[in-house]
């Protein structure tokens, strides 16, 4: 018997709300059967994975750390999402800003710089990001090609890009042929806020920027520009606001803040290019912009929900000797949950007799 | 309800009899009954949300009634869906047409039909059936080159080929010119000559009482009454129809005509392949206080003038549109509007407004330049609800809840809306494209006073409207637009239906530029 799906008119706004819930609880459920399947008490599992976490200074610490990137790249997708332009390269972006202002600290590498490098890498890691994110979206604007599909594929250039120069010119001459650049000077390293621990000047950053973002996005014009092009093309067309503007101005927020976020982690946590500077945070925050409703306040909150994922993954690594693939289950259900509660919260699913043709 | 012994002695061929539908908390039908006899055109009026439409679905089987029968030959039917009223003979010509724009006609009809039957058989039979209904239609050419009443006659003759016993057309001239509308309607007359009936649904009083037998009138979702249109006129007929007198537009010509406030001057869009749309040599000046009409066949270059007027499609020549004696041609809306310009789409979701957003926001998609509600790129809230609640108040837009979002509008009131938001904005310049289409009568009439009383403060209004009627009855001067040429607007006082009739079909076809309308 066929199925269609019809759009409901009337949703109430707590349906709505209820999604990023409902795709949580169902996330619970799927990992309850997963760790079953595989043996372990499902309860001491999720203890292990999203309570033992949040017991100690140490992976508080560690939880925000990993949040920070995922709040930066989740808070500039939301731009795009709005928009209605599908970025999916931010793990590229993230990359390519990292590479830019990697650049930088190799360059002054061993010279007296001042403390202007810090924040000049920072500079530079927004302008690499902007500059890899503008690629999609000028073959949108000029092509007609799919942002999805091209933004996705610029991921991999970045990385192997990334993956040569660490191999070849950027390789530390004393580095034992690893393929890893000269740990960064102290003046192109992110401080550290508290005495021990990873926890750096990066969140401050993005709280700024989040900040900013609920403010650009629900209270001015660019905002509200950026929310019609999205709901109502043509009505944004009608009310002025010009299309390609608006997909440059989106990608190149989303972008930058994406490279931001990288230079951001190489700065603060890693202090040195390698082959791998991210675990897919770029993929992630797809997810805690979704769950987040593109709010950038809601985005905060779900990229600490998925920060938990990372860190209790690796928790789960060591105590249970659970795969970090298991992390990537969760997060993956997660979005899938996501997608398909507001599809059945906005359509409703009814059966039909016989499939007519009108 | 109205129904005597007597005449459901007459076997109708399909009548309902108290059919009941509800959405929601809407009554769309509320006990509506009506009976379609062998041989007549029985007419189906009543205003934009009468029911009428959710009566239709709920005859071809596309609803289910929630109560209430259908009588088929006297006979109880059940219809679950519209293959099953298709086999018994009852087949519909929707307002909107399902054709394929790439496919030709016989390809088209090919598809619609249960079952394989080879193209060229096919198209014989599509040929017998053109001659004995008189319908003009050649099976191999391309339905993306034909025009919308030859698009209309095809899917007459698709329905046509199930011999169908009862034809239920969908305001089937709301499309087509004066003209073609006549041979619509010698069609008609052949089919209920041969026994079959015609449901024809309409608003238009003139024609409904020269074509059909009888009437049925619904109003709010309610039977009103069932009539012999010959023995009513049109004003009692607009009375059953709306409930109360029909308010004539006061026509007030008293007031001076001003300085132009609009100017195109040899205006050239060329098409964009897949529609021919295309704008070939327009000039036309509006003058401050004065209401221009663009009548015309809908796909005849009506959105491409719209839009190059409204600066969505500009145009490489700045002088070719000049609005207040600014070249406007290369400005885009925003800046268009900072001249003093005001702009009314057609459509009303997705280009007037956006569906999914509030009422208040909507009110910043034309306003966000004017200065007062956006300061320094910031919207300014209560400013923005302010006016918000000016234009509610002010046009008497009716909606539930605080500040819903604008699908969930009735048209008439989302129309109320927008043309209240670009009146609030004391323009010297409003293009109106099809002001009162798909609006209540009430509404519709609300909609033409307020902007006959912009005019006479000085305001130049352009009107862009289907509705022939409509155009005569409230404004000053009429151009006629047909594939993308328009002519020069001549004084409604010294024109005819006819004249205006012969110019909107003249350029199909064959080029009737040589009629001295062309002032270029």
């Amino acid at each position: 018997m066929p199925l269609r799906i019809e759009r409901q008119e009337h949703i109430s706004g707590l349906r709505l709300t209820l999604v990023p819930l409902i795709a949580i609880a169902f996330t619970i459920i799927v990992g309850t059967v997963m760790f079953v399947a595989l043996g372990h008490d499902p309860i001491r599992a999720f203890g292990i994975y999203f309570i033992e976490p949040l017991t100690d200074t140490w992976t508080l610490q560690e939880l925000v750390v990993k949040a920070c990137p995922l709040m930066l790249i989740g808070t500039g997708l939301a731009f795009c999402y709005r928009a209605n332009r599908w970025n999916i390269g931010a793990e590229g972006q993230y990359v390519a800003g990292a590479v830019l202002g990697s650049w930088l600290a190799l360059a002054t590498h061993g010279t007296d710089a001042g403390p202007w490098v810090l924040p000049a890498m920072l500079a530079l890691g927004v302008i690499g990001g902007a500059l890899w994110g503008l690629i999609p979206a000028f073959l949108r604007v000029r092509f007609g090609a799919s942002e999805i599909l091209t933004s996705l594929m610029l991921v991999y250039v970045a990385q192997l890009g990334l993956d040569y120069l660490v191999r070849g010119p950027w390789r530390d001459p004393q580095g034992f042929n690893f393929p890893q650049s000269v740990t960064f000077d102290d003046v192109a390293l992110m401080p550290l806020l508290l005495g021990e621990g990873r926890l750096h000047g990066g969140i401050l950053i993005a709280l700024v920027v989040i900040a900013a973002a609920t403010f650009v996005l629900g209270r001015t014009l660019v905002g509200y520009s950026i929310e019609l092009a999205g709901s109502a093309p043509r009505a944004a067309a009608f009310a002025g606001f010009d299309e390609r503007r608006v997909t440059y101005g989106v990608f190149a927020v989303s972008g930058g803040l994406a490279g931001l976020a990288g230079m951001i982690e190489v700065t603060g946590t890693i202090g040195q290019m390698q082959p791998s500077i991210s675990p897919g945070y770029g993929f992630t925050a797809i997810i805690a912009a979704m769950l987040g409703r593109l709010h950038p306040v809601l985005i905060l909150v779900s990229s600490l929900v998925l920060a938990l994922t990372y860190i209790g993954g690796e928790a789960a690594q060591i105590t249970m000797r659970l795969p970090f693939d298991v992390t990537r289950v969760f997060q993956g259900t997660l979005l899938i949950a996501i997608l398909a509660a507001d599809v059945l919260v906005r359509y409703r699913v009814r059966r039909v007799e016989e499939v007519g043709h009108a | 309800m109205a129904e005597t012994d007597g005449s459901r002695a007459s076997a109708a061929l399909l009548e309902a009899v108290g059919l009941t539908k509800r959405f929601g908390a809407l009554v769309a039908n509320d006990h509506v009954s009506l009976a379609i006899r062998p041989g007549e055109t029985h007419a189906l009026l009543g205003e934009n949300g009468a029911g009428k439409s959710t009566l239709v679905k709920m005859l071809c089987g596309l609803l289910q009634p929630d109560s209430g029968d259908l009588l088929h030959d006297g006979q109880p039917v059940v219809f679950p869906d519209p293959a099953s009223s298709r086999a018994k003979g009852i087949s519909v010509v929707f307002q909107h047409f399902a054709l394929f724009d790439a496919l030709t006609v016989v390809e088209n009809v090919a598809l619609g039909l249960p079952g394989y039957e080879p193209l060229p058989a096919l198209a014989a039979r599509i040929e017998a059936c053109v001659h004995r209904y008189g319908l003009a239609v050649e099976p191999y050419r391309r339905v993306g080159e034909l025009s919308v009443g030859e698009r209309q006659r095809v899917e007459i003759v698709r329905c046509l080929l199930g011999e169908p016993r009862v034809l239920i057309l969908d305001e089937p001239t709301s499309v087509l010119t004066p003209d073609e509308s006549e041979s619509l309607f010698r069609t008609v007359d052949l089919l209920t000559g041969e026994g079959r009936a015609v449901l024809f649904i309409s608003h238009k009083l003139d024609e409904v009482r020269r074509l059909c037998h009888r009437a049925t009138v619904l109003r709010g979702g309610k039977f009103i009454a069932e009539v012999d249109p010959a023995q009513e006129s049109s004003a009692s007929l607009a009375r059953l129809m709306v409930g109360a007198d029909v308010p004539r537009t006061p026509r007030l010509v008293t007031h001076e005509l001003g300085e132009p406030r609009l100017l195109i001057r040899n205006l050239s869009i060329p098409g964009d392949g897949s529609r021919g749309s295309a704008l070939h040599d327009i000039t036309l000046e509006i003058r401050a206080g004065e209401i221009v009409g663009v009548a015309g066949v809908a796909g005849n270059g009506q959105t491409a003038l719209f839009e190059a007027l409204s600066g969505e499609r500009p145009c490489a020549d700045a002088e070719a549109v000049v609005i207040d004696k600014t070249p406007a041609g290369a400005l885009d809306p925003t800046a268009r509007r900072a001249l003093g310009a005001g702009f009314v789409p057609e459509e009303r979701l997705g280009h007037a407004a956006a569906p999914d957003m509030r009422l208040s926001d909507n009110v910043l998609l034309t306003t966000h330049g004017d200065g007062a509600i956006v300061r320094q790129g910031v919207v300014r809230r209560p400013v923005l609800f302010a006016c918000f609640q000016e234009i509610v108040k002010r046009f008497d837009v009716r909606f539930g809840g605080k500040d819903p979002k604008a699908r969930r509008l009735s048209g008439g009131n989302l129309q109320k809306f927008v043309i209240g938001r670009e009146v609030l904005r004391e323009p010297v310049l409003l293009v109106v494209d099809q002001p009162t289409w798909g609006v209540d009568a009430a509404a519709a009439a609300f909609i033409r006073t307020t902007l006959r009383a912009k005019a006479a403060e000085g305001c130049a209004v352009l009107v862009i409207s289907q509705d022939l009627d409509e155009l005569l009855e409230f404004t000053d001067r009429i151009a006629v637009m047909s594939e993308g040429r328009l002519t020069a607007p001549v004084p409604v006082a010294e024109t005819s239906r006819e004249a205006i009739g012969l110019a909107m079909g003249g350029a199909h076809g064959h080029d009737h530029g040589g009629e001295g309308t062309h002032a270029a």
